[in-house]
């Protein structure tokens, strides 16, 4: 696997999820205050990338992972801890988790996360583990 | 009622501390090959899993649902089920097999078909299988750093101590929640401090673990916990798709994440549904696997004591860790909750894991003393990290860690709690001082740090949780107060995370922060000459105990002015009458000084003497220098003593009654215990000497048994005679001595 790790060779095409190349992440940049947070987070274009490592490895569930982790680069912090409770058992209703995966496709373009809500939406029903 | 002594005894003993329970299935008191466990099958139509493990789809419990639709490669599933279960067994032990062509097959199996691959395998088999299928070829090791005062400065401090001794990875948690980001931060600086690269995480409930890694403060998350029923599942607050989307959660911010499963946690919920132990667990690591986890914690973790309550439990043990291996996930393999009261027991469940090797030998070695493990008691602890160091130099096998020195340990203790004082210093938090700094630096627990007002702290920690701050003001503190290098590293671990190639499967930074994982350090063992061994640079520094001496220091202290009493006067003659001839060895008194146990060779000599002549009789001294072997000096003496009886006296003090017509390597009485050996020893060797040559009744002299001496000073021994033996002459006869001395009769 030639390009991994891409720490060392995608150094200087690597950008972070605000879109600063990597190269810019100095402690100078730091230092002057130029840096927030949102600068030290990863793409979703970089997440992808390492999806396609994991698959190439042998890996196809973290593959998967990975791009659903790639989807949601966009979604806020709170967003996400919001999705995460509605998953948890008899948190949500049918009708929620679909809105939700329906919400998530339209926003965010999250269409792998989408179905996997909807996936568990159904077992859910199947399951008795809706809210009641 | 009679009491044997011995029984009474053993009652007492560690090992009797512990609670043993028959299996009881109906329980779920079994850690494998319940009667109720089912029969591998598998059935797909139209690509479908319609049939596993013996239930039909439509009586599929959300996890077989799960397991079915995420987890299994649908694609070898035919193949991989008609494989007969002992031939994977077989190719688990066999070198000649590479993991490869296991992990293919593996990924087809259903939990009945890998539980029962363990049923032919014993704990030999599942180590070698262990050995191979590790998917990084370097082991590891992780930490916990806890303390009950949720000291900053002490966890800061402990934080680095542990990255210097090698940890790849430290685990925090808490006592007070609330307390969660300081204790999250003091173990990000404090391990930036010891090593760059060391990934950190806070065990703590999901959503605020979850909070942490958004503010940067952790970069893996490991307790994401999941069971092997559903109703647990649920009991657990969770569903298969709310972990696997907590996965994806972290990962989007680029912080690895590892799912925490283990035997025994179904059966302490109540709900293991009559199902073995390892079946079970079989279930939830393909709940794992299906949920894109890249690794997972078991080895039964804190319920450790469950399994070990059950026979055969330390096998399942081992058998989870395998079967999670064999599914190319990444181990931390246990070896982290209090397991055993006995620290025979414990050392030996822990070998099953650390011969074979694993991602993490320990998923939490406990850092610290046991009495500050908020996670229940390490197995391991801070007390034993020199028996651990020591382990590993004696079976050349990498256990992750390192051994350090004192002035290391106390300087990387107080740099790593300085800069958590910088930071609270610059954030704002409440002081902390520099007596709390020294205390810190040279503390080993809790219990070595003055009070801190907890109130103000708690306060402070939860507007920290609440306000902006985050992992880039912690950088800019610590350049702002000299810290340059701790930031560099705290900085470089950000980039890290925007490079995201620590989530690949078994992701560490090695001792250059380089990233080490099973996609660029994957395990090639089969067999001799492959896989992973230390040598070079790694096993010197295994080797470089503080503790190990160089040679040259073990005879030193024995050297000293030869004897200028003792006179060499001619060649040793065959004698007459009642007389005992004193033999000594080759060095005596000349290129050593003093025995093993510090006696001057002087007054050894006058003691023996001493001794013959209160039963009126006179020894002769000679020097024997054709061996340095005791018996042979005294053997020596005897044939020239004219009575027959001689004292063979080696320079380590080592010494013998012999009589002419013994065989050689017999005699009347031996003393190899030189160390316990007293003055008055050697008076009483001297008198049993002459009373043998008198032919009076003699009771053997007594002498203290200390099993240890051998033990303490084995390397003393080998040194001092090989000392001698450079003394040897072979062709040179025995000489006769005159020793300027008169006995004070």
């Amino acid at each position: 696997m030639t390009e991994y790790p891409l720490r060392d060779s995608k150094a200087d095409e690597l950008i972070t999820h605000s879109g600063r190349p990597l190269s810019d992440i100095t402690a100078d940049a730091i230092d002057a205050g130029e840096l927030t947070g949102e600068d030290l987070r990863t793409h979703a274009d970089t997440l992808r990338q390492q999806a396609q490592i994991a698959r190439q490895g042998g890996y196809p569930q973290l593959a998967a992972n990975l791009q659903r982790a790639a989807e949601l680069t966009d979604v806020p912090n709170e967003e996400l801890l919001k999705i995460y409770e509605l998953l948890r058992p008899e948190r949500a209703s049918f009708e929620e988790l679909a809105r939700l995966a329906d919400y998530l496709e339209d926003t965010y373009d999250a269409a792998e996360n989408a179905a996997f809500i909807k996936d568990a939406a159904a077992v859910y029903r199947e399951r008795n583990l809706l809210r009641r | 009622m009679e009491r044997s002594k011995r029984f009474d005894l053993l009652a007492r003993r560690d090992i009797n501390k512990e609670t043993y329970v028959e299996p009881w299935p109906e329980a779920g008191l079994i850690v494998a090959d319940s009667p109720y466990d089912p029969q591998p099958s598998l059935s797909i139509e139209d690509g479908r899993v319609v049939e596993m493990d013996g239930v039909h789809q439509r009586d599929f419990d959300a996890l077989d649902i799960f397991i079915a639709s995420q987890a299994l490669d649908l694609e070898t599933a035919e193949e991989a089920m008609s494989l007969p279960s002992k031939e994977y067994a077989r190719m688990l032990a066999d070198i000649n097999v590479p993991r490869e062509a296991i992990a293919r097959l593996i990924a087809g199996c259903t939990p009945a078909k890998l539980t029962d691959i363990i049923r032919h395998m014993n704990v030999l088999e599942m180590m070698m299988g262990l050995a191979k299928m590790r998917i990084r070829r370097t082991p590891a090791n992780q930490a916990h750093v806890t303390n009950w005062r949720e000291h900053p400065a002490l966890l800061a401090a402990d934080a680095a101590e542990a990255a210097l001794r090698g940890f790849a990875e430290v685990e925090t948690t808490v006592r007070v929640a609330r307390f969660a980001p300081f204790n999250a931060l003091a173990i990000l600086v404090g391990t930036q401090t010891g090593r760059g690269g060391v990934l950190t995480q806070c065990s703590v409930e999901e959503a605020l673990g979850l909070r942490l890694a958004m503010k940067g403060l952790t970069s893996y998350a490991e307790t994401l916990s999941v069971y092997g029923t559903e109703k647990t599942f649920v009991d657990g607050d969770d569903t298969p798709w709310s972990k696997a989307f907590l996965a994806s959660a972290y990962a989007s911010r680029g912080v690895k994440i590892r799912f925490t499963s283990g035997t025994g946690s179904e059966a302490l919920m109540g709900r293991a549904e009559q199902k073995s132990m390892l079946y079970l667990e079989a279930r939830c690591l393909l709940v794992v696997k299906g949920a894109g986890s890249q690794g997972v914690q078991n080895g039964s973790i804190s319920c450790i004591a469950l399994p070990e309550a059950l026979p055969g439990g330390v096998r399942a043990v081992l058998a989870e860790n395998l079967l999670a291996s064999m599914l190319g996930l990444e181990v931390a393999a246990g070896n982290d909750a209090l397991a055993s009261h006995s620290s025979i027991r414990k050392s030996a469940k822990l070998m099953l894991q650390f011969i074979p090797g694993a991602d993490f030998i320990f998923s939490g070695y406990s850092a610290i003393p046991k009495r500050d493990n908020l996670f229940g008691g390490g197995n391991f602890d801070a007390e034993d990290f020199d028996d651990y160091n020591v382990l590993q130099r004696d079976m050349q096998i990498d256990g992750g860690v390192r051994p350090i020195t004192e002035a290391e340990a106390l300087s990387i203790r107080r740099k790593g709690a300085r800069a958590i004082q910088a930071v609270y210093r610059e954030l704002g938090l409440p002081d902390i001082t520099d007596e709390e700094i020294d205390a810190a630096a040279a503390a080993h627990g809790s219990d070595d740090m003055p009070e801190r007002d907890i109130a103000p702290d708690l306060e402070a920690a939860d507007a920290f949780m609440a306000g902006d701050d985050d992992f880039v003001a912690v950088i800019r503190a610590l350049q702002k107060t000299g810290f340059a290098d701790v930031a560099d590293n705290i900085l470089e671990m950000g980039r890290q995370r925007i490079a995201a190639d620590y989530l690949q499967p078994s992701a560490i930074f090695d001792a250059d922060f380089k990233v080490q994982s099973a996609i660029n350090d994957g395990n090639d063992y089969t067999g001799p000459g492959s896989g992973y061994r230390p040598a070079g640079a790694r096993w010197r520094e295994m080797q470089a105990i503080p503790q190990a001496k160089s040679p040259e220091g073990f005879v030193d202290p024995h050297i000293g002015e030869p004897l200028s009493r003792l006179v060499e006067i001619g060649p040793a003659a065959k004698g007459a009458g009642r007389e005992v001839v004193l033999a000594l060895g080759p060095a005596f008194g000349t290129a050593l000084a003093t025995t093993i146990g510090g006696l001057d060779h002087d007054d050894v000599l006058e003691a023996i003497l001493t001794g013959v002549a209160e039963e009126g009789l006179i020894a002769r001294v000679i020097r024997v220098y054709h061996s340095s072997d005791c018996a042979a000096i005294g053997y020596v003496g005897a044939r020239l003593s004219g009575s027959g009886i001689g004292i063979g006296l080696q320079s380590r003090g080592t010494a013998v009654i012999h009589q002419k017509d013994l065989a050689p390597l017999n005699n009347l009485e031996l003393f190899p215990q030189s160390p316990s050996l007293t003055l008055g020893t050697y008076e009483d060797i001297g008198r049993n000497a002459a009373r043998y040559a008198l032919s009076a009744p003699t009771v053997p002299v007594a002498v203290e048994i200390d099993n240890g001496a051998r033990l303490r000073l084995i390397v003393k021994t080998a040194l001092l005679h090989r000392r001698e033996t450079d003394e040897v002459c072979p062709d040179r006869p025995p000489m006769e001595l005159r020793f300027d001395w008169e006995p004070e009769l």
